[in-house]
């Protein structure tokens, strides 16, 4: 018998090896550097599954361990005590460390966003059908037209003297809470007032609804699909319909970590550009959704996620299905660029919904969460094309807000002050 | 509010959100042997946040692995339900405290204000509960494998004991040489003969 061990036992001369250097060319050998990445399982994640299985991260010397966890405090904390060094975050969450808000505010910053899109709004069959029998809906509406006809059964359910509608978010400070509210306050609903908002983790938005403990829930993929093809929800409105620039995950970084890995840092950055081109590929789509639907990582069926990506959604239990343009995005438009006034925006609907009061640090602190510097420096001169400016006016042609307003970073105060739901809590910007 | 008459201070209340019973049971134990009684046990995610403003405790303690986090989470931002802001771990300054809770997987939440030596000794029983739980999970796992590692044992000596016409003993022999020489575990050897024998057998 062959003794495998022996055979094994120090480095062998692969003929015909797999690595790509040619050999005249072989740099010395690298010593991989591991990296360890907090995720939570949702499709938005694509970026870092396909650097870590696509080659991307390893053509790096980075070696990337990617840990699943169960809840984004987690990925707060486990960045904080240093069992992470990045981390898949929600887009405002570098900007709620900054601004000390949460229960355990560990500042942190994101020099790469990991794409757009994804999230939708997924309202019970029962609420739906609600609307309905009173706004006359025959499942062609807009996501605005939905909007509105919610409002007439909030306020149907309000004069009947029914007890408000519970609408759920995946966290206080994630891009759900922020669109949802837009949503429901583009269409003339107070969410402190009208309806209860409350938060339920992404693998159990499902399992609420179903138990009639929520009406509603805004989440990102793959769940509102789930949800529909369970027969117990209908998608009323999407990301791109609310705003279709809205960052949605970013790569949250450790500053310690990064003080003392600054190459790798960069390193690990320049995998996940390409690692992002990789995903906006249709012709990688197949493969993609294969790598996610592994159960260490989203753990759906593959088929589902290939939908997903290409943005074809379920949108009813009867099967009614509508094709989404730029329903998930992950390298187009510089969507890896980390947009200071996509940050300010931010900041703008935490004092609008009194999360925080305004004042003039703010801003300055906002800025400490977004590093487009750090992006420029990386790839400045790399042939990525890097936007020139780190702010713009937001919501312009077709990236517009689902109200149709502008917002400009330099004027916050006037912005919140222009919304006529919002709640405030200082009184210089609610009058 | 009934005070503590020594201290002056009132009896800690603490809340527990664990779904699993027998982990439950241990922290309840643990902190009765550590002199608070004032224990309430969560054990669904149903009605948690009325339940918690009810009990309305001065720690919660919760599992890392308990997606809820995220729910209590926004209960800290808008404290609506709770009357007072709770923030997470006491003090930050100490750190391998907090190592060590989140090694172990608990998280606490402390009311404000609360002094660092009322709850360190509660969140450190957690902490060695929360161990001394995996620990037990872990034991059970072994005694589970051990068991069926026998079994395939048995199997294995009684298949050569037919086959090879050999003693209880010899048979056992044979298996752990066998084991020894190629630098196996004897269960993996054991199951190689399993395996074959039931390859043969048709």
């Amino acid at each position: 018998m062959w003794d495998l061990e022996a055979a094994g036992g120090g480095p062998v001369q692969k003929a015909g090896s797999v690595d790509d250097t040619p050999s005249e060319t072989r740099r010395r050998p690298v010593p991989e550097r591991l990296v360890r990445v907090g995720f939570i399982p949702l499709v938005d994640m694509a970026v870092l599954v396909a650097a870590a299985e696509q080659g991307f991260a390893r053509r790096e010397g980075i070696r990337l361990q990617l840990v699943k966890d169960v809840s984004w405090s987690n990925i707060r904390d486990r960045l904080a005590f240093r069992q992470f060094d990045v981390a898949h975050m929600l887009s405002p969450m570098p900007i709620a460390s900054q601004l000390h808000l949460g229960s355990n505010p560990y500042p942190c910053f994101t020099p790469f966003a990991l794409g757009r899109g994804g999230n939708a709004i997924t309202l019970s069959v029962e609420l739906y059908q609600e609307m309905q029998a009173l706004a006359g809906l025959d499942g062609s509406e807009d996501a605005l037209a939905n909007g509105r006809a919610l409002r007439q059964v909030v306020e149907h359910r309000r004069q009947a003297g029914r007890k408000p509608l519970v609408f759920a978010v995946t966290y206080p400070f994630s891009s759900h809470n922020y669109e949802f509210r837009f949503w429901l306050a583009a269409a003339g609903i107070n969410p402190d007032a009208d309806v209860t908002m409350t938060v339920v983790p992404p693998p159990l938005t499902v399992d609420a609804m179903m138990a009639r403990a929520i009406d509603g829930f805004c989440v990102n993929a793959p769940w509102n699909v789930i949800a529909v093809e369970k027969g117990i929800g209908c998608i009323v409105a999407t990301k791109a319909d609310i705003w279709p620039s809205a960052p949605e995950k970013v790569l949250g970084v450790s500053p310690e970590w990064a003080e003392e890995n600054p190459e790798t840092l960069s390193r690990l950055m320049v995998a996940l550009d390409a690692a992002a081109r990789w995903c906006d590929d249709r012709q990688n789509h197949s493969a993609l959704a294969d790598m996610m639907s592994d159960p260490s990582y989203v753990g759906v069926p593959s088929d589902m996620i290939r939908r997903l990506l290409a943005g074809q959604l379920i949108v009813d239990p009867d099967g009614r299905t509508r094709q989404v343009h730029n329903y998930m995005a992950f390298h187009d438009q510089s969507a890896n660029f980390p947009w200071i006034s996509q940050a300010l925006w931010i900041y703008s609907q935490m004092v609008r919904w009194g999360q925080v009061a305004y004042d003039e640090i703010g801003p300055a602190l906002v800025r400490a969460a977004y590093r487009p510097e750090m992006y420029r420096e990386v790839f400045g001169s790399s042939g990525v094309s890097v936007p020139p400016d780190d702010s713009r006016i937001e919501g312009v042609g077709a990236a517009r807000f689902i109200d149709g307003r502008h917002f400009s970073p330099d004027d916050i105060p006037g912005y919140v002050a222009g919304f006529d739901i919002r709640n405030g809590i200082n009184s210089s910007v609610a009058e | 509010m009934t005070k503590d008459t020594q201290t002056g201070q009132r009896p800690l209340r603490v809340a527990i959100i664990e779904e699993n019973s027998i982990r439950a049971a241990i922290l309840v134990d643990g902190l009765r042997e550590a002199g608070i009684v004032d224990v309430e046990v969560i054990e669904t995610m149903t009605n948690m946040l009325r339940r918690l403003s009810t009990i309305d405790p001065d720690v919660i303690i919760i599992g890392i692995e308990n997606p809820s986090r995220d729910v209590l989470e926004q209960m800290f931002q808008v404290s609506k339900l709770v009357s007072r802001p709770v923030a997470m771990f006491v003090d930050r300054s100490d750190g391998s405290m907090i190592q060590a809770a989140v090694e172990a997987g608990v998280s606490a939440y402390v009311v404000d204000g609360l002094r660092k030596e009322r709850v360190k000794p509660i969140v450190d029983m957690a902490v060695s509960r929360f161990n001394a739980f995996d620990r037990l999970q872990r034991e059970l796992l072994e005694a589970r494998n051990e068991l069926a590692s026998r079994k395939i044992i048995e199997r294995a000596k009684g298949i050569l004991m037919r086959t090879r016409q050999l003693s209880e003993e010899e048979a056992y022999g044979l298996l752990r040489q066998t084991a020894m020489n190629e630098k196996r575990k004897l269960v993996d050897i054991a199951q190689s003969v399993v395996t074959a024998a039931s390859l043969l057998e048709r």
